[in-house]
């Protein structure tokens, strides 16, 4: 059952404390033309958000603007304090060098936050159904293997909030649900995740955050 | 840095709106002065100012050349300031005025180099000449038409803004490094026996008109810096309701 | 924070063993450059070992111009980019990594070829030694400034030709002290204070440009 979010901040208002992650009437520019306005949220432990929305509607300018990429024009984003490493940011373009093996990949892009050993790297390619493949050059894995390696990542970092552009394309069915197996597993170790896709997700308590809607809301 | 407070009239000034009325109302008074001052510094020093006891009437071309040689590289240092602070304090407003700046500075630098190049015929028997003042000039024309590429390059202007703000800046600080190189390496080959600039004794009727004209083409500056960056409001406001509201009650 | 440098070094490294043939476009191009200048001017010893100091600075300025690419691009490209500027250390750091690797497999190679090049110049060899130097302090300055360029060029589709319209005019004073410090070194003169003013130049271009660097690359990425 999905439940759709309240796009007002106030009445999550009481809850702040608590909150990973306090967006503040966002608004987001691109081009000259307003790609949303006036965006507020809480995002809490235990939360997965699907971010939707149609072709062009700054879904993907979101997660960016979340992460630090584009700058704040107007609006603020404010991560929890208290949290260590707050949220770790997967594009939509995967970050991952064609001629360096997976392992050597995930080596280089684990050395950005912190240490990670040979074994550590192996189990979260395990996670993610790519035992076998770390000595591959990335650049000769299939697309949906890419993906796969770059969403190991996920399982290196202690990041809190996973914002994820994009994370189920060309993956398999089956691989489909080993990720969101994953991203529940997460949400109930206390983290959160933030994620567009295109498909619908097959998991309970995903609440939705439309970007369409927001924009017609306004304009009315 | 951030936190520096700046003066509430800085941040009137970062208004588009605001900006776009009040230079509205300075327009015809800058017009007027510049105006004014050109036509009588250029009667002054071209038709009243003594000859030069060795360039003869040659010389008169620095009323035009001086000017747009100081003014080329205060303007360079005008866009960077200007951009500095966009990318400091987040003003839309500093962006469009470096914008406005560039085209204007490269023709200046354009034309201290030409009538540099005309003075040198009757000086040096020879439009060009690797003098220093002449080789920094050309070097700075060479890193306006940088900025002016890259604006052209990127299409998103807010982009495009920030890229040559920060291009501007490495240039700024660039300049004197380049200056002082080229004065060295001018020093290490022969130098050229007449400079161009650096007259001993100017006396006051000649230095007097040069004075007159450096304020004018400061006051031209200005009026065509305003009537620039006031287009380049229209271009980029061009939704916004205020100007809508402007142009329909006819004040524009 | 040393071992974060390292590892972004050794990784950059690594990339070009696997793909060496990116790096030695460049290095071929500056042996073609300085090869041409006879052809083009005279093969005479005389003129040419005269010409020597400013053809293989002029060839080194360009060559370096051609390998900035190499730097930014394929990480913009593959969203590596990204990743490197959200990690939690310090991002001038990572500037000064990707400059550091780009120095070692393009300024370092053009000193290594120096010799080579500065001989079919008829460059006489008691100035070998003066030119080495002069090119190991003034290389590491030119991938400094070129980073600048190569990454505000993240933030341009097509930028091949612009990119040289915005780099060269700051590569002018490594040039002059440079193409100086090798005359004086032929002509038996000393070239103490050139190479001390291409020694400020690095300090210089090492304070500027990482941060430059990095705001380019920030702006670079509110294109994607």
């Amino acid at each position: 059952m999905n439940i759709d979010a309240p796009l007002n901040f106030a009445p999550y208002a009481k809850q702040s404390s608590a909150a990973l992650l306090q967006v503040n009437r966002l608004a987001c520019e691109r081009d000259d033309r307003m790609l949303y306005q006036n965006l507020s949220m809480l995002v809490h432990c235990g939360e997965i958000w699907h971010i939707k929305g149609a072709n062009g509607v700054g879904k993907t300018s979101l997660l960016r603007q979340l992460s630090g990429l584009l700058p704040l024009v107007h609006g603020q984003v404010e991560w929890n304090r208290q949290l260590e490493c707050p949220f770790i940011y997967l594009g939509h373009k995967l970050g991952l060098k064609d001629h360096l093996s997976a392992e050597e990949n995930l080596a280089w892009l684990e050395a950005l936050s912190g240490v990670s050993n040979r074994i550590k790297r192996l189990a979260a390619l395990d996670k993610v159904g790519m035992r076998g493949y770390e000595d591959s050059l990335v650049g000769h894995l299939s697309a949906g293997q890419k993906r796969r390696v770059a969403l190991a990542r996920l399982h290196l970092t202690q990041a809190s909030v996973w914002l994820l552009d994009e994370p189920l394309t060309a993956i398999d069915q089956s691989g489909i649900l080993v990720q969101q197996s994953n991203l529940r597993q997460h949400t109930q170790q206390g983290g959160a995740v933030l994620l567009t896709s295109h498909q619908d997700l097959d998991m309970a308590n995903v609440r939705i955050l439309n970007l369409s809607a927001l924009i017609k809301s306004d304009q009315c | 840095m951030a936190h520096f407070k700046l003066p509430r009239w800085f941040h009137q000034l970062g208004s588009p709106k605001w900006f776009y009325q009040f230079a509205g109302l300075l327009q015809p008074w800058l017009a007027l002065i510049s105006l004014v001052l050109l036509f009588w510094g250029i009667m002054w020093g071209l038709l009243y100012a003594p000859a030069d006891y060795q360039q003869g009437n040659s010389f008169r071309i620095i009323y035009v050349h001086v000017p747009t040689a100081i003014l080329s590289q205060s303007i360079f240092m005008m866009l960077a300031v200007a951009g500095a602070i966009g990318l400091i304090w987040k003003i839309k407003m500093a962006f469009i005025v470096a914008r406005a700046c560039v085209p204007i500075g490269a023709s200046m630098t354009v034309i201290a180099l030409l009538t540099g190049a005309i003075w040198g015929k009757p000086t040096w028997g020879t439009f060009w000449q690797w003098d220093a003042r002449l080789t920094s000039t050309l070097v700075l024309l060479f890193l306006y038409l940088g900025i002016l590429a890259l604006y052209q390059a990127i299409s998103d202007r807010q982009i495009a803004a920030r890229a040559t703000a920060i291009l501007s800046l490495v240039g700024l600080v660039n300049l004197p490094v380049i200056k002082y190189s080229v004065d060295w390496w001018h020093t290490i080959h022969q130098p050229a026996t007449f400079t161009l600039t650096q007259k001993p004794n100017m006396p006051a009727e000649m230095y007097l008109p040069l004075i007159v004209m450096v304020s004018g083409i400061y006051a031209l500056f200005v009026l065509l810096l305003l009537l620039r960056t006031r287009n380049e409001i229209l271009a980029q406001e061009g939704r916004s309701g205020w100007l809508t509201k402007l142009l329909q009650e006819g004040h524009a | 924070m040393l071992k974060y440098y390292l590892c972004l070094v050794w990784r950059d490294l690594l990339l070009v063993m696997r793909q060496p043939a990116a790096v030695f476009n460049p290095l071929v191009f500056f042996v073609l450059v300085v090869s041409l200048f006879p052809l083009g001017v005279t093969p005479q010893a005389s003129q040419l070992s005269q010409l020597a100091a400013g053809v293989i600075w002029v060839a080194a300025l360009l060559s370096t111009l051609l390998s900035l690419d190499l730097i930014f691009r394929s990480d913009y490209d593959d969203g590596s980019l990204e990743q490197l500027l959200l990690g939690s250390q310090p991002s001038w750091l990572l500037a000064l990594a990707k400059v550091t690797a780009h120095w070692l497999v393009s300024g370092l190679p053009l000193v290594i070829l120096a010799p080579i090049v500065s001989s079919m110049l008829f460059m006489p060899y008691h100035a070998l030694p003066g030119m080495l130097l002069a090119l190991l302090l003034g290389t590491p300055t030119l991938s400094l400034f070129g980073a600048v360029g190569a990454a505000l060029m993240t933030g341009v589709k097509d930028g091949g030709i612009l990119l040289s319209l915005l780099v060269l005019p700051w590569y002018i004073p490594v040039l002059i002290f440079g193409a100086s410090a090798v005359q004086a070194a032929s002509s038996g003169m000393p070239m103490n204070a050139q190479l001390a003013l291409l020694g400020a130049l690095l300090i210089f271009a090492l304070m500027v440009t990482p941060a430059a660097t990095v705001a380019a690359l920030r702006v670079g990425q509110m294109q994607g």
